[in-house]
This record gives structure tokens, C-alpha cells and sequence, in this order.
């Protein structure tokens, strides 16, 4: 069963005690949410990635060099 | 009577033990100081090269903010969210053996009456080019004194053993 610790900043003790129905259910919809979100950003990520080899594909079509290419930033 | 500008631990250190621990909570802060400082050395269970933890406010689950930069060793990237303080990274059990992560949770004037911003500082480690660097900027909008902190793995994963948390104080004043 998974636990806490609580700290008790008044007293200095230390607790350990396990998670509530309610918190083991809260942590399995945050590591759903997890997964969801990290496929997101890993999208949005390559997207980006796959939009500036497009620019960088058609600018070189026009004639710019690799080194003009790199002088008008990333 | 705490010195000013000097850090003065809350509480004591959690050293977390054999069996892990979902989350670690600090709660019963007085209002004695101006700011806090939430340090973390972390790895977790979660099977990948780092996992998320998430900071959570006197039990408050709304009207959160935030906005990070990280890096992952191979590209930068920013995003936002509304979902807790989070981005409170955590070597992942797949990362180099007996690595840890470091973070630096910041929070100032902890105890006034305005909103609550939070800033973050967070790395972690792995012998391979996968390693994470986090920084990020937070805001609770709540007006109520920040009387506990629960940092939880977001993962369902477990913070595994010798992870730690400390929380210290700052007397400006």
C-alpha cells in the first residue's frame, strides 16, 4: 500500500501513514493526465521541429546557403 | 528568535525509507518567516529517465498558473499549465542507478495576505544524454498563508528510498 510522510512543523514529529481511497484514485487521474499532456508536448515539439525543416528546405530552394540560413537565426 | 537573512530549518529533514512514498507533506508551518525554501533530492519508481512531481498548497487543487522552460539534452522547449505547481522533476527508475534529482522551490512573503507566486528550480541527472534542467514560475492566486506543502509524484509512482526533503525559513525582517 502506498504511504505519506507528513511532517508536523509545530511539534517536529514525523509521520508515515498510508494514502486514502481518495488520493490513490487522485494519483491514477494525474498519471492519465500525465500521459496526455506528454503526448502533447512531444507533438507540439515535433511540429515545431518539422515546420523549421520546411523553412529551412524551401529557403535553401530559393537559393540561400547553409551559412545564410544559420545567419537568419533558429 | 530567528537571525535575519539566514535559512532556519522547519521541521526536519524526511529521509524517505525503504518502502518509498507517494507524496511528502510539511504541514503546521508557522507565519514565522518572510519566505520558504522547499529543497528536494528525488528519483522515482516511475518507469522513465525522470517523472513529475506536483507541489500542492495548504490542500488547494484550483486557481493555479504556471509557466516553465526546460531543457531535455537535446532541445528547449517552454510550456504552460493550470494543474498545481508542477514540473518539480524526479530522476525516473531507468536513469543511471543512484541518481538523484535537485530542486529548489522558492516562495516569498509565504505568509501575507497577496497572491502566491512559487518559483522552481529543478535537474536532474542520468549518465546519457537524456537529463532534464526546469525552471519555472508559479502563482497561486489564494490570498490564505501557506500553512502546508505536499509534494506528490505525479505518476503514481513512488519517491524510492533515500530521496529527501527539507523545508527552511527566511527572516528578511
Amino acid at each position: 500500500m502506498a504511504t505519506k510522510i507528513i511532517v508536523d512543523c509545530s511539534t517536529g514529529t514525523t509521520t508515515e501513514v498510508e494514502l486514502t481511497a481518495e488520493e490513490v484514485a487522485q494519483q491514477e487521474v494525474d498519471a492519465k493526465a500525465y500521459v496526455i499532456e506528454q503526448a502533447e508536448r512531444d507533438a507540439d515539439a515535433k511540429a515545431k521541429a518539422d515546420a523549421k525543416a520546411s523553412a529551412q528546405a524551401k529557403l535553401a530552394a530559393l537559393g540561400l546557403t547553409a551559412d545564410e540560413i544559420a545567419a537568419l537565426g533558429n | 528568535m530567528a537571525t535575519a537573512n539566514t535559512f532556519v530549518q522547519i521541521g526536519s529533514t524526511v529521509t524517505v525509507g525503504s518502502g518509498g512514498a507517494a507524496n511528502i507533506s510539511f504541514s503546521s508551518i508557522p507565519a514565522t518567516y518572510t519566505d520558504l525554501v522547499l529543497i528536494i533530492s528525488g528519483r522515482s519508481d516511475y518507469a522513465a529517465t525522470i517523472s513529475r512531481a506536483k507541489m500542492q498548497i495548504n490542500a488547494i487543487t484550483t486557481n493555479y498558473s504556471n509557466t516553465m522552460a526546460y531543457g531535455d539534452g537535446s532541445s528547449v522547449s517552454s510550456t504552460t499549465n493550470t494543474d498545481y505547481i508542477t514540473y518539480i522533476y524526479s530522476v525516473g527508475s531507468t536513469a543511471t542507478a543512484s541518481t538523484f534529482s535537485n530542486s529548489n522551490i522558492y516562495i516569498p512573503n509565504y505568509a501575507g495576505s497577496n497572491y502566491k507566486s512559487v518559483s522552481v528550480d529543478s535537474v536532474t541527472e542520468n549518465n546519457a544524454t537524456a537529463a532534464y534542467a526546469v525552471i519555472e514560475a508559479g502563482l497561486l492566486s489564494n490570498t490564505a498563508a501557506i500553512s502546508s506543502l505536499t509534494i506528490t509524484d505525479a505518476n503514481s509512482g513512488n519517491f524510492v528510498q533515500y530521496s529527501t526533503a527539507s523545508l527552511y525559513g527566511i527572516l528578511k525582517y
